[in-house]
């Protein structure tokens, strides 16, 4: 619960639990509105995604509305709001990469990985990205904020493995 | 005496495997080798790119893996000894002899966060120079120059500065424009991996020209290598004082990263300031211009990485070294990037006035795939297609106009004659749709017709109908969108279907693999 004090605001707060660990990093950004990508981010990083409690947590902490802040999480791509697979590879379809045949090496990973691109799971999820900054090496893929390069599906089940496992360990 | 081994710590270095070269030529070495971590020299077809310090220069050896290694060490590497990767002088190969590096005249050469060597290959010299300037000075160096915003839309930097200098707030922004979301564009990350203190020097002489004392760089999220990098340079920066001090000991001029959160638009300035004070990304109608009125209302500034980063060298050698450079109203040089279906890939760095072709087919030496190459698109995904029969086309602001096409980052993505041009038009409806703010109708349900129309198009019901339909769709994004993202989605489009007729007429045969 969130600690009462004489705003008014908490009546919408009320019933709902507290993310404890959301309003450490509101305070650690001095609760302020305007450091709320860099909060959603640490939250986000820390559970994964951005779960209810957070999402009130952090909209009563730095005092902006519900609607606000619900306009701003579905605003931005980065930002999820159920959980996540447990690996996520992030595939550039962008143009670059288009060019050097990203479309048969998604089709290739769907079925190797048996999901759809954007489509969620709970091992691994595929998602699109627009970019990744690698565009004479394409196609790029990127897990764990680790960029690859010149990425075939053999490539891509030996990363996906090799990730898997480090995350294990 | 160990002998030093340049191993590139860039992003695309990384990601085809030079973490895993520098440990086992760090194993195998011993304390015979000192290894530096380098940007990267820019030719990505041959990364990992190693390269060992001789008496004679530096020589390149790539692309290495690290089961070469050890066959390197055989033929004697340390003493520059031939190898079947290898290159003789970095600086002899004629993809980088031919360049004109003034902003990446760092990159590849250093460890980017060695500040020692930023300032012994030619950094802070624009600083020193600046500091001792007034600020209508520095405006007025930046101004002759010719230097234009190399973000996309060319405007020119000295005018915008004078601009935001002329405004007596006491609270200004200085802000750099890391949002680098084109497909197809890499400088802004390679200078921020490969030399983050000239980004930072470009920002500081900038506060110092507006009379800023606050700065942000906001980097995608796409690029954590170039957050992590930048956020260290601050850091160092800052504690050499090179930034001043004020009597609490805090920097004079205080600099803040920024993560964007997966938005295209962001790279939009208005919507990028937006963003800056935690709100959504959405387009501002312009004026007020944020050279007045920009972040939290104050006076900011909001240039690309590249155009800052060509700051410290017009302070340094002064605006006409600069200017001598290029040709007709596009000064100075631009980073190319050479990407897509190309054999050498990378980073080219060329007074404007260059042709495609030379870039296209000189330095990019034609298709990876080996296929005959149907079109180069330029300027990013609001870009227009070349076709091969363009590719005399010299490279500047006002030429590529000329051809329907634009610059804007420098990017150029190389198609083979496999390529799809419908569903290359399809696919730039779709970014639209994809990435609109939300803000207009037009882009924001225009995007969604048009990639419906071309669906209809590609599926041969009622092409004509349709074709007609497209073209008018296209006339309304462009006159009626608030920004360039609805504006110029038809470029592709348009350029597409004027180039390719015969692929806008119905189901098109899957072509030969
Ligand atoms: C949809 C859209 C995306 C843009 N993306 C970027 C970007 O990623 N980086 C950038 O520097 N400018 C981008 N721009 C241009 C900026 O609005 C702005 O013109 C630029 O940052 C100004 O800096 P400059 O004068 O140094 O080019 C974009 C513009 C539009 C309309
Ligand atoms: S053109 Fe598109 S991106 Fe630009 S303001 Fe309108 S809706 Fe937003
Ligand atoms: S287009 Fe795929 S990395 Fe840039």
């Amino acid at each position: 619960m969130i600690a009462l004090n004489e705003e008014p605001k908490l009546v919408t707060l009320i019933n709902t639990t507290e993310d404890a660990f959301a309003r450490q990093v509101c305070e650690s950004y001095g609760d302020k509105a305007e450091n709320l990508l860099e909060i959603l981010h640490a939250v986000q990083y820390e559970h994964g995604f951005i779960s209810d409690g957070a999402l009130r947590t952090i909209a009563y902490q730095v005092n902006i509305s519900r609607a606000e802040i619900h306009g701003v999480v579905s605003f931005y791509h980065d930002y999820k709001r159920e959980k996540q697979a447990r690996q996520t590879i992030k595939i550039c379809r962008a143009e670059a990469c288009q060019a050097v045949g990203v479309d048969s090496l998604i089709k290739e990973a769907e079925q190797n990985f048996d999901v759809k691109l954007d489509g969620g799971g709970k091992e691994i999820a595929l998602q699109a990205a627009y970019c990744l900054g690698n565009c004479a090496l394409g196609p790029a893929v990127m897990i764990d904020n680790e960029l690859y390069g010149r990425v075939d599906i053999e490539k891509l089940k030996h990363i996906s493995m090799k990730h898997r496992e480090g995350s294990r360990s | 005496m160990s002998v030093k081994v340049y191993v590139p710590c860039d992003a695309a270095a990384l990601s085809v495997g030079a973490d895993d070269v520098a440990a086992k030529i760090a194993k195998l070495g011993g304390d015979k080798v000192d290894i530096i971590r380098n940007g990267s020299r820019g030719m990505l077809w041959l990364e990992p790119l190693v390269e060992v310090e001789t008496p004679k220069g530096r020589v390149a050896y790539g692309p290495v893996t690290s089961k070469d290694v050890e066959s390197l060490f055989e033929t004697d590497f340390l003493k520059g000894g031939d190898h079947e990767l290898g290159h003789g002088l970095t600086e002899h190969i004629p993809y980088f002899k031919n360049q004109e590096r003034l902003t990446f005249a760092r990159v590849g050469v250093i460890d980017p966060l060695d500040i020692n060597a930023y300032e012994a290959n030619g950094g802070i010299a624009g600083l020193t120079k600046a500091l001792k300037m007034t600020p209508e000075d520095i405006v007025e160096e930046v101004l002759k120059s010719g230097l234009r915003g190399r973000g996309g839309a060319g405007f020119p930097t000295g005018i915008k500065w004078k601009t935001a200098l002329a405004q007596t707030d006491s609270q200004k922004y200085m802000c750099a424009n890391a949002d680098e979301g084109d497909s197809g564009t890499f400088a802004d990350r390679m200078l921020m991996e490969g030399d983050p203190f000239s980004l930072i020097e470009g920002m500081v002489i900038g506060g110092l020209g507006i009379e800023a004392d606050t700065g942000y760089i906001y980097i995608r999220s796409e690029y954590p290598h170039a957050i992590k990098t930048m956020r260290k340079a601050i850091e160092i920066w800052e504690n050499k004082g090179l930034s001043g001090r004020h009597d609490d000991g805090t920097p004079r001029f205080k600099l803040h990263v920024r993560v964007g959160a997966g938005a295209y638009i962001c790279g939009e300035e208005s919507s990028m300031l937006e963003s800056l004070e935690g709100k959504r990304g959405q387009v501002k109608v312009k004026p007020p211009i944020p050279a007045i009125k920009g972040l939290f209302d104050k006076p900011t500034i909001v240039n690309n990485v590249l155009t800052l980063g060509s700051v410290p060298f017009i302070l340094a050698n002064g605006a006409s070294a600069y200017a001598e450079y290029g040709q007709g109203r596009s000064k100075g040089t631009q980073p190319f990037q050479l990407a897509g279906d190309i054999k050498q890939g990378g980073l080219v760095e060329k007074a404007f006035g260059v042709t495609l072709d030379e870039l296209v087919n000189n330095y990019g030496g034609g298709t990876r795939s080996g296929r005959p190459i149907k079109a180069v698109q330029a300027g990013g995904p609001l870009g227009g297609y070349i076709a091969p029969k363009g590719f005399n086309v010299e490279m500047g602001y006002e030429t590529l106009a000329e051809q329907g096409a634009m610059l804007g980052h420098g990017g150029l993505v190389v198609y083979n004659d496999t390529t799809n041009m419908a569903k290359m038009a399809r696919y730039a409806m779709e970014f639209c749709e994809i990435e609109s703010c939300g803000k207009c109708t037009p882009c924001r349900v225009g995007s969604v017709r048009g990639k419906e129309t071309i669906d209809k198009i590609m599926a041969g019901n009622n092409v004509a109908a349709n074709v007609e339909i497209l073209e008018d769709l296209c006339d309304l994004m462009e006159e009626a969108s608030l920004c360039a993202m609805g504006g110029l989605t038809p470029m592709p489009v348009r350029t597409a279907m004027k180039i390719f007729p015969d692929e806008f007429k119905g189901p098109v045969k899957e072509a030969a693999e």
